[in-house]
């Protein structure tokens, strides 16, 4: 670097604005990445982060949607990145989150896919150039640089099964510095998966990087890597620009409260909690792990106590989402749950449902409803199902079951009046309604299982603002009302302060802490990113 | 040819009894198998190899030809059918023209080229359609192509494709006979060069042409083809995204596999010597997979020693079940129930151990994370 003293920008961001559908995601986004920086940018779930990177990579999903507004500049000239193609042929390199490797193949074959160098033969000049030989001699010489730039010493030969994730992680590396060009390399949460020795020598790998003058854009929550290796820093917040720094000026407390911000609007509750008796715990859950695929939950406990709004928050990926579907027997399960200190079965959601739970899936479309089934139907059909509701015997033989049409139309309208369905009649089918409407079905349904505790798990996804309120009003009805326990999982921390009684942070599988609505940004932003047992002294 | 190139991956080396019969598990049961059947059948040991060379010769050309579609992750390609259809079309061209001889069958070769290659980008395209099924859809479209099949020499012929010949064309002057002799091409393949050992006719050409086509089989592997055959195998989403043109790919995979097919029936029936019109080629499919799954395959993993293996065991069972059935329960039709009972029930227990063996995979995964 010493000889690189007039440092220019490899890329610029210049007043990038994004909207969705109306929605807009972003908000005029400034941004400067030098040669040879390493540039952190940190926020919540849906401050912008992944929109920000799919603009910069090209993805289709922005194109399909209308494209962006802004400028970016790379090497000081205007460009339009329009596929993932443009982008690499720009010199931009992405490390993905989950990565992209053939686990039958070698690190070499990996580090080449689609790359490989091809040597003539005879057969090839007839045929044409797909059937030229691999050039594996080359190939592997090629991979040993890279690898070897890297500071990592293994066998380019091995196959990727059975690799350690971390080495993983580097070939994915290997492959993006393999490239011709590389200017800007994008890390999109690269140490999510990795265990800590790991992810310094991540970091290390990272300065040699940069130390070479390839630009870092690194995606990360876990601040204390932010402070180790950014040169600056950019926190994103509802796709606002809510900070910029640099490494010199920078604080973990300072970063993890320009992240959460004060957004609080609580909708009061006409509290009966002083008639809460603190010791009811209704449920205990003793070291539940759950095996959901990309929100993992690790040895957690937790106490649900009577008639409260229990909050589940949490980064995405960390678990939370995990909880409430490992109870309900929806993902392979161990651990213990107790519900008024008796067992519940796991891994069977039928039993989950006869011990009075309820759930209503943050995965509306895919298995909350049935789509093309009628409203009624919908509501009706689980308490038909596990509990014998809404049937009749057919001709007094009562082996025989038989829809009661008349109950289920009575009771259907019940609930569209109750919970204002917006729909044509109970006998609409429910995937042509609204995503709002869609999640009072839901809630019907599982209202309908007349339940102790209620599950509700991103009840506000995908929903527009009105909507929004009215759903979070009603789950706060029910628990004032009738005094259900509610247990709500939610990424939208302001929702969760805006109604829960108390919420539990979950980071990396396990319990980070329970904090209460009214408590400070700072803690709320350390725990969701998992340095409030480092950081606690500090700012209590 | 397997999915792996060559790895030297050091607990590999470390030899471990147990895994190694389990990995080996189905070709050792099926040699067992074997053996009895021979001690049962009480045939003579000549005899048997006998019978095995010529099945070899007939059969293994099919069997190899199953192998690519495996390694680009389609699974076992029942639509081989249709390539032994287009063989077929082949040999009744040259049986209407009445040229016999190796110019003959050379003719046959020729004529069915382009039509296994148009069937194989026909399926291939449907395959694309209907990804992560294509074992079902393969053996579903060998059904369709067979009616498709019946309708054109059935009915067509004399109709609208002019073939008066009376000794191929059923009394009615429409649709071809039910059987028709191949006298005139008959070993014209095996007898190019044919050098008798210990009474037994070995047919050196016809292995010289699978020898032939095992070297190109290898040679692909290495190739940029195949280097994206193989990454499609292992995952077809991240071969995507490394920008490999996943759909042209699996066309390709298809139409070498409709090709060989079509060859290797035109091998198979110059061996056999008759035709059976409406009927040789239905059990092509089946017989193949299963000679091919008995040699250790599975539906994500085959390599050419498989292939010989499996053919080989296959159809020792096959050419001595009959006689070890009437030896044991003084009736050949008993053998005959159990061959196709294994045939079948090889191909069933093959994709059920896949799915097994993918759901502890998929736990054991999560037991690490």
């Amino acid at each position: 670097m010493a000889d690189n003293h007039a440092v220019k920008n490899v890329l610029e961001l210049k007043n990038i604005e994004k909207e969705y559908f109306g929605n807009k995601v972003l908000k005029g986004i400034n941004l400067t990445v030098k040669a040879g920086e390493i540039h952190a940018l940190v926020g919540e779930n849906g401050a912008g982060k992944s929109t920000l990177m799919n603009i910069i990579f090209g993805m289709p999903v922005i194109q399909n949607t209308g494209g962006y507004a802004g400028e970016i500049l790379l090497d000081g000239k205007k460009v339009d990145i329009k596929s993932p193609n443009d982008a690499i042929d720009f010199g931009i390199g992405m490390v993905h989150q989950e990565f992209m490797l053939l686990p039958g193949f070698t690190i070499t074959e990996n580090i080449k896919l689609n790359r490989e160098i091809l040597k003539d033969n005879p057969i090839s000049k007839i045929f044409g150039p797909s059937l030229k030989s691999l050039d594996i001699e080359t190939m592997r010489k090629d991979s040993q640089k890279a690898l070897k730039e890297l500071g990592m010493t293994v066998d380019d030969w091995l196959p990727i099964a059975g690799l350690p994730v971390g080495y993983m992680q580097f070939v994915e590396i290997a492959r993006e510095i393999d490239k011709q060009n590389m200017k800007l390399l994008v890390f999109d949460e690269p140490t999510a998966v990795l265990a800590e020795s790991e992810a310094d020598k991540l970091l290390e790998a990272m300065r040699k990087l940069a130390a070479k003058g390839i630009s870092i854009l690194f995606i990360t929550h876990r601040l204390d890597e932010v402070i180790a290796v950014a040169d600056s820093i950019t926190v994103l917040r509802d796709g606002e620009q809510v900070g910029a720094m640099t490494k010199e000026d920078v604080s973990v407390e300072k970063i993890a409260q320009l992240m959460v911000g004060r957004k609080v609007d609580r909708i009061e509750k006409v509290t009966k909690s002083d008639a809460k008796d603190d010791k009811d715990i209704v449920m205990s859950v003793r070291n539940l792990t759950v095996h959901m695929p990309g929100e993992k939950v690790k040895n957690l406990n937790l106490d649900i106590k009577r008639g409260e709004i229990l909050g589940i928050g949490g980064l995405a990926g960390q678990g939370k989402i995990g909880i409430a579907n490992g109870i309900m027997g929806l993902h392979r399960a161990t651990g213990e749950v107790l519900k008024n200190n008796q067992p519940i079965e796991l891994n069977n959601p039928r039993k989950s449902i006869e011990n009075k739970l309820a759930f209503v899936s943050e995965d509306r479309r895919g298995i909350g409803l049935l789509l093309d089934t009628s409203i009624e139907l919908n509501i009706a059909i689980t308490s038909m199902q596990i509990q014998d509701g809404f049937l009749k015997p057919l001709l007094g033989i009562k082996a025989l079951k038989m829809m009661d049409d008349k109950k289920i139309r009575e009771h259907a309208n019940k609930f569209i009046k109750d919970l204002d369905i917006r729909c044509t009649g109970p006998t609409q089918y429910t995937r042509r309604l609204s995503g709002g409407n869609q999640q009072k079905v839901c809630i019907a349904r599982a209202l309908t299982l007349d339940p102790d505790i209620l599950f509700v798990s991103e009840p506000t996804r995908g929903i527009d603002i009105g909507a929004k309120k009215l759903v979070l009003d009603l789950l706060v009805k029910l628990n004032v009302e009738h005094g259900m326990t509610i247990v709500m999982t939610s990424s939208e921390l302001g929702e969760l302060r805006s109604i829960c009684d108390r919420i539990a942070l979950i980071y990396e599988g396990e319990l980070q802490g329970i904090l209460g609505p009214q408590d400070s940004d700072v803690d709320f932003g350390l725990m969701m990113a998992g340095e409030f047992k480092a950081h606690s002294k500090e700012v209590v | 040819m397997s999915t792996e190139l060559k790895v030297t991956n050091k607990k590999e080396n470390k030899f471990n009894l147990i895994t190694t019969l389990a990995k080996y598990s189905v070709p050792i049961l099926f040699t067992i198998i074997c053996i009895i059947c021979i001690i049962v059948s009480k045939l003579p040991l000549p005899y048997i190899a006998m019978e095995l060379v010529s099945r070899l010769d007939r059969n293994l050309f099919l069997v190899i030809a199953l192998i690519i579609p495996v390694l680009a992750g389609m699974g076992l390609n029942f639509a081989v059918v249709i390539g032994a259809i287009a063989g077929q079309i082949g040999l009744m061209t040259i049986k209407v023209f009445d040229i016999g001889g190796v110019p003959g069958l050379a003719l046959a070769f020729v004529i069915a080229t382009p039509f296994a290659i148009l069937f194989g980008y026909g399926v291939g395209k449907i395959l694309n359609k209907t990804k992560g099924r294509e074992m079902i859809t393969s053996l579903i479209l060998g059904y369709f192509a067979n009616g498709l099949y019946q309708l054109v020499f059935l009915l067509f012929i004399g109709t609208i494709i002019p073939v008066k010949n009376p000794e191929l064309v059923l009394a009615g002057g429409i649709g071809f006979k039910n059987a028709m002799e191949l006298d005139l091409i008959k070993y014209a393949l095996d007898n190019i060069i044919n050098v008798p050992i210990m009474g037994i006719k070995i047919p050196v050409f016809t292995f010289i042409l699978v020898a032939l086509l095992c070297v190109f089989n290898q040679f692909i592997v290495k190739t940029k083809l195949g280097q994206n055959f193989r990454a499609l195998g292992q995952d077809i989403h991240i071969a995507d995204v490394a920008g490999i043109n996943v759909d042209k790919t699996r066309i390709i995979a298809m139409i070498i596999s409709i090709v060989l097919a079509a060859w290797g029936q035109i091998i198979f029936l110059q061996n056999i010597g008759t035709m059976q019109t409406y009927t040789a080629h239905e059990q092509v499919g089946m017989f193949a997979v299963a000679a091919l799954v008995i040699g250790g395959a599975t539906v994500t993993k085959a390599t050419i020693g498989q292939a010989i293996i499996g053919t080989i065991l296959f159809h020792t069972l096959f050419s001595l079940s009959p006689a070890a059935g009437k030896n044991l329960f003084g009736d050949a039709q008993i053998g005959e129930y159990f061959r196709s009972f294994i045939a079948y029930g090889v191909i069933a227990m093959s994709l059920f151990l896949h799915a097994w063996q993918k759901n502890v995979a998929a736990r054991n995964k999560e037991k690490l994370g």
